[in-house]
């Protein structure tokens, strides 16, 4: 289902055949755990049809080191069951969670106690604050809970709270911090141990539209310090393209479709992906590489852009040279040409080639 | 209009029609009437044998827990009693002080000194002391029963029905068996207190746990916390506010029980003060060692919900840091100060007996002025509340109507023109209201003719539990049905019948009041502000208390307990009426007004409506608080189950008075499901949700 097959070595966190099932017995399903099934889509129907609810379906995704991979779903389509499948806040039935190479769902308690100390972190939509705690002891919460000295976990969480920019709120309890606030003291206090995965249920979704905005910025700004292994939940499209390097859409507990984003709106695998990549702008999700064709004439006399090159500071220029503008990789070697038509047939995708509207 | 009569409707006719027919046939049946003495289950007599046996063989086990009981009771006693009352009272109003402020600290002042020149101080300090072992214990063991009940599905499904149990059974009804088991002495009152007060530690504990957030546990976990470090770190710190309500209601229950166990004797605390002075008819002293008993209450509930609230508005970390230490200073320096000034004042160590002031007597004096000056109003207060409400809904208008009572002797046409004019308002609520009022009308007229207590109890039994699975379904009703079986069977069913009746009384009366308060408190803020510190007051009050004012001026029997229990239960129907008004939906109501809704209106049709599930839990409230003044009304002469309690505890009968008591809890029970199921009803039907 994925769209590369990158180097092992690369993978940070990697969900196999994750299953998750709700009900009286649902270990009855599969063997041993193993997720790995001939064809999910029947057993899925066959657990529905017998009092189960299937939350997760043959989840397989790998995030790389230092990605932001973002899972995208409308509510009830198993994105949050994910997510605490991989830190184990819900057992998964059956598959395997492979954190550098080794099996999460293998560990004992103590192990898993430890991986959550010191290897995961995760930040929650409605917080999860304690509210007898005020913001520096919150932040320190995990610290304290590892037997680590006052004075020590203290500078840690100065530290933490000076990158998340609460200098001077210390001592301030949750209840009088504002919503964004209380998420930078989650965002602080699930960064405070230093994971190296980073897992956000919709760390965003409570907040009013603006705040979240500015709070995505500050994600961005904090990844590009940082260089965690994110998971990124959110049911937000709009937040997924901004934030995500790679995306999955999930539906009925299954994912859809992985990729880049632009591979989602190039080439949406189904009506479901399409119905969110419909209302996004295009012309600033696509770049030139994107729609550039292998060049077919001669490429001289024509303008060069980079690769990277958003299509909507093109489009004047397009529009006044039919002939196109050479795309040029990071080494200079050109990959292609894109033209107007180009652009119209990238947007175009997807869309009926022969519409009513046009009359023969 | 036909469609009004549907099934429900034909049902509740056959049921009205069943009624009369065995109305008519009870004549003949005598059976009807009473429960035949023969078929009796002799359970009272299975239970003392029972109680003979374990004391017989396992006496010894209780008496060496009872002797290691005493020795911290002592203790505390001995402590508070060598402590000069100065130090303590000191100590008293800090805590206080911290744990609301000045205001409490001023009124724990003012409460000391009234003990100590009124010359109750050392009584006071007897109580507390029991209190003061009770409540830990209570809370321990009702905390690790939460717990328990919290992660154990099946546990809560044990520990449940025994918390209904142990709130419901009148106390006197289980004092003798711990007497019997634990022997005379202060362990009675100390066992029972635990008893009584612990199922609300349990309750809130369980709340409390439940109340945590997912997320925030979830946060906690993924913060890597251990199990323990997730129980005590994240459930409990969470959920300290609801455990220290749940202690705040503890110590509460605690302190009652203490009072209502010094019936027993030999404890010479304040709550036996207050009974061998109403026993000796000396109103003054014991409505001054009942005020004792209300400030040591009020002075309990204050510290304790002040604690319980403080811990949810957390302030900045320094300044309360430092104000820690300052307390721990200024308590040991004022210790030690009123320590060494007690040595050299002895009236702040022991409060001279020839300073102690008591109003007692001109209270007495006064109080026999007021009876000899008015006693014809007194008088007719009492007759008029006897022949024309009392004594019909007891023995019904056949019984009571006659010349010397409602002046003119009961004629056939009387009957006949009652029977036709209920009749005809029940028509005519069937075709303006609905059928259920008409049948509501129709049941009523019956009951008030012929009288709760003379109605056939098969008849009764029917009712009950139809209405009981009308309104709750198959299991309620079956519930209802057996529930009331029992008390058939046990042969108590007249005494329950006298205790539903002066309940039923007291009820409808607080409930029609309490809810017309509450409504005028609603709309007026004034009203409201002075209400809530007399609801308060009554509140915290031990239920002893309240009687003492009404035995002065009514003297003892059936009215004054009716009075007794109206100032009681009177309290949860305003708080309920008023708080259902105050909170409805603003969009329904700005809605109403941009309709044109006058005020009449407004109340009426939009907000009595809306607001009718919580009234319905404050009538489940108020019936409740009636049933638990009404078994400490015994005390001043009732005839109802609540007196064979009584009895069985003066005369040492344990099987009859756990019967009783037993028989009590179940009416209670009864009525508490089948209000709430109503409520809940109600709830849905409007779909406001409350909690």
């Amino acid at each position: 289902m994925t769209s590369e097959a990158p180097a092992t070595k690369d993978v940070k966190l990697s969900c196999r055949n994750v299953w998750k099932i709700y009900g009286e017995t649902p270990a009855q399903f599969f063997e041993a755990g193993n997720g790995a099934v001939d064809s999910p889509v029947a057993l899925a129907k066959t657990i529905s049809t017998s009092d189960h609810i299937v939350a997760n379906a043959d989840v397989s995704f790998d995030v790389h080191v230092g990605e932001i991979f973002v899972i995208m779903g409308l509510s009830g389509s198993g994105k949050s069951t994910i997510v605490r499948c991989i830190s184990r806040l819900v057992e998964p039935t059956a598959g395997e969670v492979l954190l550098d190479g080794e099996d999460v769902l293998k560990k004992s308690d103590a192990e898993l106690i430890e991986i959550r100390r010191h290897k995961m972190g995760m930040v929650f939509q409605s917080f999860g604050l304690m509210p007898h705690l005020n913001v520096i002891e919150n932040i320190a919460f995990p610290l304290k809970l590892q037997g680590i000295g006052e004075r020590e976990r203290y500078a840690q969480a100065e530290r933490v709270i000076e990158l998340v920019g609460l200098q001077g709120r210390e001592s301030n309890f949750p209840n009088e911090l504002s919503g964004g606030q209380q998420q930078r003291v989650g965002i602080a206090r699930s960064l405070a141990v230093e994971p190296e995965v980073w897992l956000l249920d919709e760390p965003f979704s409570a907040l009013d539209p603006l705040i979240r905005k500015k709070m995505q910025d500050e994600f961005l700004r904090i990844q590009s310090v940082l260089h965690k292994s994110i998971v990124f939940i959110t049911h937000d499209f709009q937040e997924a393209l901004r934030v995500a390097d790679r995306m999955a859409i999930m539906r009925d507990g299954a994912i859809v479709q992985v990729g880049r984003p632009v591979d989602l709106i190039l080439n949406p695998v189904d009506d479901y992906v399409r119905e969110f990549t419909r209302d996004v702008s295009w012309e600033s999700v696509l770049c030139a590489a994107d729609v550039a064709e292998a060049a077919d004439s001669p490429l001289k006399g024509l303008g060069r852009v980079a690769a990277d090159t958003p299509i909507d500071s093109l489009l004047g220029y397009l529009g006044e040279n039919a002939e196109g503008v050479a795309v040029e990789a990071a080494d200079g070697s050109v990959i292609g040409v894109a033209r107007a038509a180009d652009v119209v047939r990238a947007l175009a995708n997807g869309c009926d080639t022969t519409p009513a509207e046009v009359r023969r | 209009m036909w469609e009004r009569f549907d099934r429900a409707f034909y049902h509740w006719f056959a049921i009205v029609l069943i009624t009369l027919a065995l109305i008519v046939a009870q004549p003949h049946f005598n059976w009807m009437a009473t429960y035949p003495k023969d078929l009796i289950v002799p359970f009272a007599d299975w239970l003392n044998a029972i109680m003979d046996w374990l004391v017989d063989y396992l006496g010894w086990l209780f008496m060496g827990a009872s002797w290691l009981l005493e020795w911290p009771i002592k203790g505390v006693r001995l402590v508070l009693q060598a402590l000069p009352w100065s130090v303590t009272g000191f100590l008293f109003c800090l805590v206080a002080y911290i744990a609301s402020g000045w205001r409490l600290a001023l009124f724990t002042l003012t409460s000391c000194l009234y003990m100590v020149i009124i010359g109750y101080w050392p009584e006071s300090m007897n109580t507390l002391s029991l209190v003061a072992i009770s409540v830990p214990m209570a809370i321990l063991f009702g905390f690790g029963l939460g717990v328990w009940a919290f992660y154990s599905r099946r546990a809560e499904r044990a520990i449940m029905p025994l918390l209904d149990i142990l709130q419901t059974v009148p106390a006197f009804a289980y004092l003798l068996l711990i007497l019997m088991l634990f022997g005379f002495g202060t362990v009675v009152g100390l066992i029972a207190s635990v008893l009584y007060s612990f199922p609300p530690m349990v309750r809130n504990t369980i709340v409390g746990l439940r109340r945590v957030p997912a997320e925030v546990i979830e946060s906690g976990l993924m913060s890597g916390a251990t199990g323990r470090q997730l129980f005590w770190q994240v459930r409990v710190s969470n959920s300290k506010r609801q455990l220290l309500l749940g202690v705040n209601q503890a110590t509460m229950a605690s302190l009652s029980m203490v009072i209502i166990a010094s019936i027993i004797g030999g404890t010479a605390d304040i709550g036996w003060e207050v009974l061998s002075q109403i026993r000796k008819a000396q109103f003054g002293e014991s409505l001054l060692a009942g005020l004792v008993i209300a400030l040591m209450a009020m002075v309990i509930d204050r510290v304790t919900s002040g604690l319980a609230t403080r811990s949810g508005d957390y302030e900045k970390r320094n300044r309360s840091q430092s104000l820690r230490h300052n307390k721990v200073l200024i308590a040991c320096c004022g210790f030690v100060a009123f320590y060494v000034l007690a040595k050299f004042i002895p009236a702040l160590e022991v409060w001279p007996r020839e300073l102690e002031f008591s109003p007692a007597r001109g209270m007495n004096e006064s109080l026999t002025y007021l009876i000899v000056n008015f006693r014809t109003e007194i008088e007719t207060i009492k007759t008029l509340a006897f022949f024309f409400v009392m004594l019909p809904t007891k023995i019904g208008l056949q019984g009571s109507v006659s010349p010397f009572t409602w002046g003119f002797e009961l004629q056939t046409w009387h009957s006949l023109s009652y029977a036709a004019a209920m009749t005809l308002i029940g028509a005519f609520c069937a075709y303006r209201v609905n059928t259920h009022v008409a049948i509501f009308v129709l049941l009523f007229a019956i009951f008030f003719y012929f009288g709760l207590t003379k109605m056939p109890w098969p008849a009764l039994l029917l009712i009950y539990s139809f209405s009981a699975w009308r309104i709750g379904g198959t299991r309620l009703g079956l519930g209802t049905f057996f529930g009331l079986g029992f008390i058939v069977v046990t042969g108590i069913w007249p005494e329950a019948m006298l205790s539903v009746y002066l309940c039923s009384i007291a009820v409808i009366i607080s409930f029609i009041l309490g809810a017309g308060l509450g409504i005028w408190a609603a709309g007026n803020d004034t009203v409201s502000t002075i209400l809530r510190p007399i609801n308060d007051t009554l509140q915290t009050m031990p239920l002893f208390v309240i009687l003492i004012p009404f035995v002065m001026i009514f003297k003892i029997g059936e009215f004054t307990a009716l009075l007794a229990i109206v100032a009681y239960a009177i309290v949860p129907a305003i708080r309920y009426t008023e708080h259902g008004l105050r909170n409805l939906p603003e969009g329904v109501i700005e809605a109403a007004q941009m309709m044109g809704c006058s005020n009449r209106q407004m109340l009426w049709s939009v907000k009595i409506p809306l607001a009718l599930p919580v009234m319905m839990l404050g009538l489940n409230q108020t019936i409740m608080y009636g049933i638990a003044m009404l078994v400490i009304a015994a005390l001043v002469g009732t005839n109802g189950l609540e007196q064979i309690v009584y009895i069985g505890l003066s005369d040492g009968n344990f099987g009859v008075g756990l019967i009783a008591g037993m028989g009590l809890a179940i009416i209670a029970m009864i009525a508490d499901r089948t209000t709430q199921a109503w409520s809940r009803k109600r709830q849905s039907i409007v779909e406001v949700r409350i909690w």
